[in-house]
């Protein structure tokens, strides 16, 4: 009976796990073969490569990697600071306000970046930066979530390391940079993890930020590439959506386990 | 001493305004003044060449609320939160439980389960527009097997808005899992033992044990989803564009529209500040209510 039951839980488990995964293992199948065979769904008919020359010839896509490779790469240096200041101050400073300020940006929560498009458009442009890749990161820089997430990191570092190396004579700011940020390395890097993949998944507010190739990433590229109204077959789109998510999913595979420590690391806490 | 502790005091309010100044600075522009830049923009006429921007008082809500799309577009996002928050969840759950037991192929599991997580809502969006698309889709030519007729899925209102609920539960569901994962990884070795000499059934265990103890879990995931269903919409520019007839249109897909397809701001700016509206009622209940009967931090 428990055998049974073990046997039922493994076979229900797979295949889910199979549709799960089907509708991606089905690009695959329909990028590497001619799009008269994909669509009529002959199983074995032969393989090709065709679909992702002709994708990569279609857009500008080494320039669409590019840029989304300096957007995640900008908006993490400036987290990376803003947050590391912030989630200092709110972990370990005493200061009249301090608990106003942190509600202000636990609300940030809540009002996120992607309601505000209206009026964010409006300040971007207003500050000159649209069409600039700086314009689609700098909203996301002051991260509440990240801030929340560093002052959680810093409120563990046991206040005698603080004490040692106060008496050692370094100042607040060195304090910070030799014991504190060393100590939350693993959250640095969860919080990096997930920064990354969320920006080079983002589509909205790029869509609305740029203008041009020069600074479009590769979610409004694609979604630009595959529009019905550019006429592109089945085959084609999906070689070109396997193209854009390769590096983020190879990378997935390749360090699952930290990837997926770095998603609990970013939630629970 | 009391002038040096004084002093320390001091030393301590100036830094710490200093390190939070940077973020505070980006998080007024971008977050805190746009947030009051939209409610005043509410409240004022949209321009034209012949008639100026005036005050308007609640003129926009009045005829946001007379908009017979605006409704239809309340009613799809009512539905589309209804249907992906428990649904989800509940398979987000069943996912964890299966991906935390004793099964085979248990690596090949959680990372089917999680894949479609790292995937861009864009890409995740051309992956099925290969199922629905008529006449060619595979959910077609598998019909067509059994001898099933043609479906339109993206096509028609009765089921467009279905087809964008599956591809959010497909995305989110994986994402949810690894949650409750690590809160089933945290319930002791014993409890599990004890129900066992005791012969209680795996189901009552699961009941009254598991889901009790998974339920902070549980209200943490179901405030992301009830967030997620307002922020995921970007399929829908490349399933749906919100349509047949408004059918599949989600509030900020709507919200977008106004303001970048029809120009028209004082519009936009009001239901923008409807959804903040909610958003702060949600934030207000967690911390307010929630924190008080849940510790996680």
């Amino acid at each position: 009976m428990k055998r049974l039951g073990n046997f039922m839980d493994s076979f229900g488990a797979i295949l889910l796990a199979v549709i799960w995964i089907s509708p991606l293992l089905f690009a695959f199948w329909a990028a590497t073969h001619s799009t008269s065979d994909a669509v009529n769904l002959r199983l074995f008919s032969p393989w090709t490569m065709d679909n992702f020359i002709v994708a990569w010839n279609g857009a500008p896509w080494l320039k669409y990697f590019i840029n989304t490779f300096s957007l995640v790469t900008v908006i993490l240096i400036g987290q990376f600071i803003l947050v590391t200041l912030a989630g200092f101050a709110f972990a370990q400073l005493q200061f009249p306000g301090k608990d106003f300020v942190f509600i202000l940006v636990l609300m940030q929560l809540f009002i996120l970046p992607e309601v505000l498009i209206v009026e964010n458009y409006a300040m971007v442009s207003r500050l000159g930066l649209f069409d600039t890749i700086l314009g689609v990161g700098m909203p996301y820089m002051a991260s509440a979530f990240g801030i929340f997430l560093m002052r959680q990191a810093f409120k563990g570092v046991p206040i005698e390391l603080h004490e040692a190396a106060r008496i050692e004579g370094c100042g607040l700011l060195g304090i910070l940079w030799r014991v504190y940020v060393p100590l939350a390395k693993p959250t640095y890097l969860a919080y990096a993890l997930v920064s990354v993949s969320t920006h080079w998944n983002n589509f909205l507010w790029p869509l609305i930020v740029t203008n041009s190739p020069e600074t479009r990433p590769l979610t409004v590229g694609l979604s630009i590439f595959g529009a019905p109204e550019n006429g592109v077959d089945i085959s084609v789109i999906s070689a070109a959506t396997l193209m854009s998510v390769a590096p983020l999913l190879i990378a997935f595979l390749i360090f699952q386990r930290q990837f997926v420590q770095a998603f609990l690391r970013a939630g629970i806490k | 001493m009391s002038a040096h502790a004084n002093l320390e005091r001091r030393r301590q309010a100036i830094y710490g305004w200093l390190l939070l100044t940077p973020a505070l600075v980006l998080l007024s522009v971008f977050a805190f003044y746009p947030t009051v830049a939209t409610l005043w923009t509410s409240l004022f006429s949209r321009g034209t060449r012949r008639n100026p921007v005036e005050y308007i008082g609640t003129g926009n809500y009045t005829e946001l609320f007379a908009d017979p799309t605006f409704w239809i577009v309340v009613k799809n996002n009512l539905l589309y939160a209804g249907v992906t928050i428990p649904v989800s969840m509940a398979i987000a759950l069943a996912m964890a439980l299966w991906a935390n037991g004793k099964i085979s192929a248990r690596g090949f599991v959680r990372t089917a389960y999680f894949t479609p997580t790292v995937l861009p809502m864009i890409a995740a969006a051309n992956l099925w527009l290969f199922f629905y698309t008529p006449g060619l889709g595979v959910l077609d030519q598998i019909g067509s097997v059994f001898g099933l007729p043609s479906i339109n899925w993206l096509g028609q209102p009765e089921t467009a808005l279905w087809a964008i609920i599956i591809v959010t539960i497909w995305k989110e569901a994986g994402f949810f899992m690894i949650f409750y994962l690590a809160a089933l990884q945290t319930i002791p070795e014993d409890l599990k033992e004890a129900a066992d000499i005791e012969g209680t059934s795996r189901w009552t265990y699961t009941r009254r044990i598991v889901l009790p103890l998974l339920m902070p879990t549980t209200i943490f995931i179901a405030i992301n989803a009830l967030i997620n269903s307002v922020k995921l919409i970007d399929h829908l520019f490349i399933l749906t564009k919100g349509g047949p007839s408004d059918a599949s249109k989600l509030l900020l897909y709507y919200i977008w529209e106004m303001a970048f397809a029809f120009f028209d701001a004082p519009q936009a700016a009001a239901m923008t500040i409807l959804v903040i509206g909610v958003l702060a009622i949600v934030a207000a209940a967690k911390f307010l209510y929630l924190d008080k009967r849940t510790h996680y931090q």
